[in-house]
Formats: structure tokens, sequence, C-alpha cells
């Protein structure tokens, strides 16, 4: 397991190949890119800074690795969360879950994201032509996280 | 009892500073009671932390519900809900 929160871009391909490496039991591996938009509620995005609570961010979200991992069959997992100040098109997240099959690394890389929006601290602060603005909490990211609930059956097949 | 108290992104720049360290009466014993101490100091303290729905609180870097109690040399942040990923 992997968690890392840095300023550093990350390259998807090489992180979700070394989840695979020396380990011939994943049969799957499933990964999401979050990225910086130009666009966000009606305005133009020139920048974006990323803040974290060092520390807490960390623990979080291995704790929500570790929910994961009791719901299915995750054999190893990368987060990669960058902070500090973003432009448009630049990478943020990588979640990256190597599975022995395909249902359950896709099941828990989504599970992984939308825990991670709603409960690990990181916040945004935005660059727009009317000035800079803290961007507000989504309902529908409260919305996406609470469909897990509750644990659905582990022994789901791919 | 004495604890640390942090506070992030929006709160933090309101409030004009990060953190600092707090001697508390004894009547303040929970996270709520801490938010209410905090906001009785008025000005920017109370703009900042009055409106419980947009707060979120952790004790000793666990997510932290308002009744949630205290113990010395606790570690409490308040900041806004969390806009990560």
């Amino acid at each position: 397991m992997k968690i890392a929160i840095r300023h550093e871009d990350f390259d998807a391909g090489a992180e979700a190949r070394a989840l695979s490496k020396g380990n011939p039991g994943v049969g799957a591996v499933a990964s999401f890119v979050g990225l910086v938009r130009d666009r966000n509620d009606g305005s133009a995005v020139s920048t974006m800074t990323l803040e974290h609570y060092p520390g807490m961010t960390e623990k979080a979200i291995a704790g929500i690795i570790d929910e994961a991992k009791g719901r299915w069959e995750v054999i190893d997992c990368t987060v990669i969360h960058r902070i500090g100040e973003l432009r448009p098109s630049e990478q943020i997240v990588l979640v990256a879950v190597a599975s022995g099959h395909r249902g359950d690394a896709f099941a828990a890389c989504e599970f992984i994201m939308d825990y991670l929006k709603t409960r690990a601290p990181f916040w945004k602060k935005e660059t727009t032509p009317e000035g800079a603005r803290w961007v507000d909490a989504r309902t529908s990211d409260d919305a996406a996280a609470a469909r897990w609930a509750p644990a659905p059956a582990k022994d789901r097949a791919a | 009892m004495k604890v640390k108290v942090l506070f992030f992104a929006s709160l933090r720049e309101q409030i004009g500073r990060a953190g600092e360290e707090l001697e508390l009466p004894e009547s303040v014993s929970t996270v709520a009671a801490l938010r209410a101490h905090l906001v009785a100091r008025g000005g920017a303290w109370g703009a900042a932390l009055a409106d419980a729905r947009r707060l979120r609180a952790a004790v000793n870097q666990d997510m932290a519900p308002p009744e949630t109690a205290l113990r010395t040399g606790d570690e409490v942040a308040f900041f806004p809900p969390v806009t990560g990923g």
C-alpha cells in the first residue's frame, strides 16, 4: 500500500505497473486520475491550490483503504494526491487498485475515490477572473459516498 | 485542561492564524463547547465558527462529532467540509 501527499506529478502508468510487478496473483488493476478543470461553477479557473492537514490526511486515506479491503479483494493499492498550486489539465489525484478480478478492482477504486472526496482533509482554492475563492463541498459528492453504505458482500465475483 | 487548536483553509484565513495552545475552563469539555468558547470571542471568530453546518472537526486527527469529549493534550482541528480529489 502506498499513500503519498506531495507536490510532484505522477506517472499513472508506472504506478499501475508497479502494483502488479512481482505479484502474479494480480489479474486486474483499475485506476482513476483526477485533473484540474479550466472551469468551475461558471467561472474560468486559472490556478487551483490544494491544502491538506499533514498527518490526518494520510491517516484518513489509510482508513479508507482499510475499509475497502474489508469490502473487496484488494491485493495492493496506491493513492497519490498532489498539493500546492496546480494549473488546468494538471493531474491532482491517482487511485490505483490491484485485485484478482476486475469487479473488485473497479469497485474498490471508485469507493476509495468517493470516500476520499468526502472524508480526507483536503481543501481547494481556485483563482478565477473574479478573484480567489475556496471551493464549496458538493452535495453530489456526499450522495456518491452514501451509495456505498452499508457494506456489500465481500465475495462478489468479477 | 490544555489543548492545541488548529484551523485550516478558509477558517484559517478568516481567523488569521493556523492554531494556538489553549487553556480551557472546566466547563469546556467537548468539541461543541470548545467551538462555542471560540465563537464567544466575537469578531472574525464568530463569523468563521458560528455556522455548524459549514464546519467539521477532528480530535487527534480523527473526524469528531460535536459531542466528542476532550482530554488534556488533545489536538483539535476545525475546518470547512473537505473538497479534495
